[in-house]
């Protein structure tokens, strides 16, 4: 059955309508959740707001118990559905990058749309950053195609590198979860902070 | 129902039952789509359409967009992420008119200038274009949709921007706290 549009059960213009639902979707969730605000988003990295933690693996691991009980019903097939590749040192590169734009700009580029939508002008200059980083990218591509390419693995599962079962992955990761939602509300009451 | 506190205490939703609602986005474009949530593609989809547009020729022979379209076929504007994208503005719009949060604003620490926020905006956008590249997708696209899938190399995105992002928070910190 799914994934719907893979399996043709939908047009491709029907999935480009339905992007567009989605995308109202998890633009109303990021901001519903305060994703358009820089200072409540930094807050994880201070310990005092921890929103982003706790929303982002809740995310994460609702929508994977969500795929994996799916599967098993046989309502999609995980094969047809898109795993992001790993180029191990490219990746690992690229992330401590990004994480030096989230500390610097306080937003990452989905939620600086939330917040640009809301009327946030720091948000707008972040996106003005956003597409002068990826021009720079583009034009200096033949500085950055070792690296870009370097560590490539294919598109290898964690489960599957560490010799385990998808559901017995999924167990460990829930459990790490509820560990860090544990220790999010303890470190927001350790670095606690007036209304910002 | 009325409520007599005056203080302009902004609501937000409570993060794990908005987690549970971004999970279900999350899982609905893999099962309608096949693939997760992103905002970085749809970035270089406009970039790619932009450079084609005003300099065809110099994209034509450019290796970065040559590879572009191997990997994607059609119009670099009819693309998946570019449509999700919209959504978001419509989305995060609708939901900010109707918890009363439309204002146009500069947010920042009452510690710093806006002048000083506006820059260092500018600084983390360049940052994270590039290194949303280098990551084949952002936080949404490698990091939590890559988490969904159980893929490696979205988690090792994901720990390498978090990890990057508290090992340089010290040196940021008076922009924040």
């Amino acid at each position: 059955m799914g994934p719907l549009a893979v399996n043709d059960i939908i047009s491709p213009n029907t999935n480009f309508f339905l992007a567009f639902v989605i995308g109202i979707g998890f633009g109303f969730v990021l901001e519903q959740c305060g994703f358009s605000s820089s200072r409540k988003l930094a807050g994880l990295f201070y310990g005092y707001d921890m929103v982003v933690l706790k929303v982002f693996f809740t995310g994460g691991v609702t929508a994977m118990l969500g795929l994996l009980f799916f599967s098993l019903f046989g309502w999609v097939d995980l094969n047809l559905v898109y795993v992001n590749p790993t180029f191990l040192t490219s990746a690992v590169v690229g992330g401590l990058v990004m994480g030096a734009g989230f500390i610097m700009g306080g937003f990452c580029p989905g939620t600086s749309f939330c917040g640009a939508a809301i009327g946030k002008i720091d948000a707008m200059i972040f996106i003005v950053g956003l597409f002068i980083g990826v021009y720079f990218f583009a034009f200096g591509y033949p500085m950055f195609e070792t690296l870009y390419k370097s560590g490539s693995m294919g598109s290898p599962k964690i489960s599957t590198m560490l010799d385990l079962s998808d559901g017995v992955f999924a167990l460990i990761l829930v459990v790490i979860a509820l560990g860090m939602f544990y220790a999010s509300e303890w470190v927001e009451k350790k670095f606690p902070r007036e209304e910002y | 129902m009325e409520t007599t506190i005056k203080t302009k205490k902004t609501r937000y939703m409570n993060p794990y039952i908005g987690g549970v609602l971004l999970g279900l986005v999350l899982l609905a474009a893999n099962f309608i789509s096949g693939r997760g949530l992103g905002a970085s593609g749809a970035i270089k989809s406009v970039v790619v359409a932009t450079t084609q547009t005003v300099a065809p020729k110099y994209a034509e022979k450019t290796k970065y967009f040559k590879e572009y379209h191997e990997e994607h076929s059609g119009s670099p504007l009819k693309n998946w992420l570019v449509f999700q994208m919209l959504g978001v503005i419509v989305g995060g719009f609708a939901s900010g008119a109707l918890a009363g949060r439309l204002k146009f604003k500069v947010e920042h620490s009452p510690k710093i200038t806006s002048r000083r926020r506006l820059i260092f905006a500018l600084l983390g956008g360049i940052f994270f274009g590039v290194g949303s590249q280098l990551g084949r997708g952002c936080t949404s696209g490698s990091a939590l949709s890559g988490m969904a899938v159980i893929s490696f190399g979205g988690i090792i995105t994901m720990m390498a921007i978090f990890g990057g992002a508290y090992i340089l928070a010290w040196f940021f910190r008076r922009n924040w706290i």
